[in-house]
């Protein structure tokens, strides 16, 4: 199931990546990007990571993903024409791009005996502990940086109707 | 079928799955240019890091990376409220999205 | 039935199970539609479909043929694929959402070794989170619908039904918090067994003390399933039909299924979080053994037929007396009192937690 699930969902992934890359539309970028997070909520899950799955697909394609859409339907924004810029860009980019692939991958490849394997963890059919490590680890050891966090958001909140809002 | 469903898969592939997709990313971030979709890039290339803290969470069979994902998602969260609005607001100045033409500072 | 391995058991038997409740949720769709049909009908004090078959039962079926022989016309406009993708998101997302919802007391039947659960399709131990998920996707339906159309109604209509979805989906998911409080898990099976103990008086509204919390839920259920009193996004006097108002034939009837199909996922939510799902109101009056075998797995099924039917009444009654909202009133209504008061909610039900122990 490991490997099936590895292999359909990565392609699945890698796909929706490249058709972001390569869309003209902003819109059809974003949801090529939702497929990419759906697919890697899916690897979450088959990693034993179900409340991270969850959050992926609540935080994620729900909520920070509508925001884009919702802001691209606002804005009404059009099909991107390549620039001098876009051209230089991909002139330097895509072999720079090319050159961070083969290093990390030349490193995960080299050290992939020490890394081991996967095995599908977390069975989701008996009551897990995933969540329950988490949130005691979240609500005693790390309690500071999550308050911190909320504060962030809040911060983020004020910030951004600030911003959006039109001046008097 | 049994041999499929019971097969396991290394880390480094989970790994070299996120390298592809932080490559995709950083090759969008350079391409792109509507800044929404090089805002999305960015989106792109947090993702393909929270799957490497996810694999590395399940080989030390440890939450602290998953916490450490669960993180970045508040911080993406914040990140993409503050931002859009930004875009909003340039392009409420400006009237474009292209960031060749953002170029306020340098004429 | 011994040829086949464990894993190819476990394949047929989950396919066996989903066919069955899909087929049953689609059919339960179309009477939801004419049983609406019929008790608007009676509250404005007509008699509503009654021509096609003994009480006007066939009518969904001569709806259905009517709608799939229709004309499908796609506006010269449109963005093509997404134009046919956004009701298909719409429908996939009100479906999927049934899957994780125990319908029945728990049997776990085995078979080759394999052993499954017969009244729940998955058994999610994430199940809250997980219908929480499927309905913020569904929002991309409603959102690429609009946007697709190129139709400055449609596009108003998405807009408004989209940011009214959002905005209620945090006093929705604020609102269930109480429940898991109380139940220390996010999966379904367990809120249920957590509700079972004295019938009536143990489940979450009564004995719960979280009428607050169903309120909330029930305020925010509507406005997430875009019905009376907040159906503005698909208000006629001002929108022509909103979001699908250029969608026609079996794709405007997806949209029309999504949204009788959220009315009963909600329903089955807000039974099973509020009023103690597949669980019976007599608790232990009833021996739990009543009837035989046979008969004391069909009555959990039928509580929660009930209830759930009682959910739906109300949604439909609810149609027929109120008035709508205007678009700021919503608005303010969602964020500056449901909100605030979910919270509040949050907190006393957590103090009282804490100092019972």
């Amino acid at each position: 199931m490991q490997l099936v699930l590895f292999v359909i969902f990565g392609l699945l992934a890698v796909v929706a990546a490249l058709n972001l890359l390569l869309q003209r539309h902003p819109i059809n970028s974003a949801l090529s990007l939702v497929v990419v997070m759906m697919s890697l909520a899916v690897l979450y899950w088959s990693l034993g990571a179900e409340f991270l799955a969850a959050a992926q697909v609540i935080v994620y394609s729900g909520a920070i993903m509508v925001l884009f859409v919702f802001t691209i339907m606002l804005l009404n924004a059009g099909e991107e024409e390549p620039t001098t810029g876009s051209r230089a860009a991909s002139i330097v980019g895509f072999p720079g791009a090319a050159a961070i692939f083969c290093l990390l991958s030349f490193v995960f490849l080299s050290e992939r005996k020490a890394l081991g394997a996967t095995t599908l963890g977390g069975e989701l059919n008996t009551a897990g502990s995933n969540l329950a490590a988490i949130s005691s680890l979240l609500f005693t050891k790390l309690l500071l940086p999550f308050e911190v966090t909320s504060v962030l958001i809040l911060v983020a909140i004020l910030g951004a109707v600030v911003l959006a809002r039109k001046e008097q | 079928m049994t041999g499929l469903a019971n097969a396991t898969v290394p880390v480094s592939l989970y790994l070299i799955l996120a390298a592809v997709l932080f490559t995709i990313g950083i090759a969008a971030f350079l391409v792109k240019r509507n800044i929404i979709s090089i805002f999305m890039s960015i989106e792109l290339m947090l993702n393909a890091v929270n799957l490497t803290f996810v694999a590395f969470s399940h080989m030390w069979h440890q939450v602290s990376g998953q916490i450490f994902v669960f993180f970045v998602m508040v911080v993406a969260a914040a990140e993409a409220a503050v931002g859009l609005a930004i875009i909003i607001a340039i392009f409420r100045t400006r009237q474009t999205l292209n960031v060749d033409q953002i170029n306020l500072m340098k004429s | 039935m011994s040829h086949l391995t464990a894993f190819q058991t476990f394949l047929l038997l989950n396919i066996l199970k989903i066919a069955v409740v899909l087929v049953i949720t689609l059919t339960a769709v179309a009477y939801t539609v004419l049983l609406e049909r019929k008790v608007l009908g009676h509250i404005q004090n007509r008699w509503g479909p009654s021509r096609v078959g003994p009480f006007g039962l066939l009518q969904p079926l001569a709806d259905g043929i009517k709608l799939f022989l229709k004309e499908d016309l796609t506006p010269l406009a449109a963005q093509g694929p997404l134009f046919i993708l956004a009701p298909i998101i719409a429908l996939g997302c009100s479906l999927v959402s049934i899957a994780v919802v125990p319908f029945g007391a728990f049997h776990a039947v085995t078979l080759n070794g394999v052993s499954v659960d017969l009244f729940n399709v998955a058994n999610v131990n994430i199940g809250l989170l997980v219908i929480l998920g499927i309905t913020s996707i569904g929002v991309y339906g409603i959102a690429l619908s609009g946007w697709s159309s190129n139709n400055k109604f449609a596009l108003l209509g998405s807009l408004r039904a989209s940011s009214q979805m959002v905005s209620y989906e945090l006093a929705l998911g604020l609102s269930l918090v109480g429940v898991v409080l109380r139940a220390q898990s996010l999966s379904l099976r367990d809120i249920v067994n957590s509700q079972a103990a004295h019938g009536i008086l143990s489940w979450n509204v009564f004995g719960g003390l979280q009428f607050v919390g169903f309120f909330i839920y029930l305020i925010a259920a509507y406005a997430e399933t875009n019905r009376c009193p907040f159906d503005l996004p698909e208000a006629e006097s001002e929108l022509v039909a909103g979001y699908h108002t250029e969608y026609s034939s079996m794709k405007f009837a997806m949209f029309f299924m999504a949204e009788y199909a959220n009315m009963i996922t909600v329903s089955c939510v807000a039974t099973l979080l509020f009023f103690g799902g597949p669980a019976s109101p007599l608790g232990h009056l009833l021996p739990d053994n009543f009837g035989g075998p046979v008969l004391s797995a069909i009555f959990p099924i039928l509580w929660f037929v009930a209830k759930v039917f009682s959910f739906l009444l109300l949604y439909i009654w609810v149609r027929g007396t109120l008035p709508r909202f205007r678009y700021d009133q919503l608005m303010a209504f969602g964020w500056k009192v449901l909100l605030p008061v979910a919270m509040v909610n949050i907190i006393v039900t957590s103090l009282v937690l804490a100092l019972r122990g």
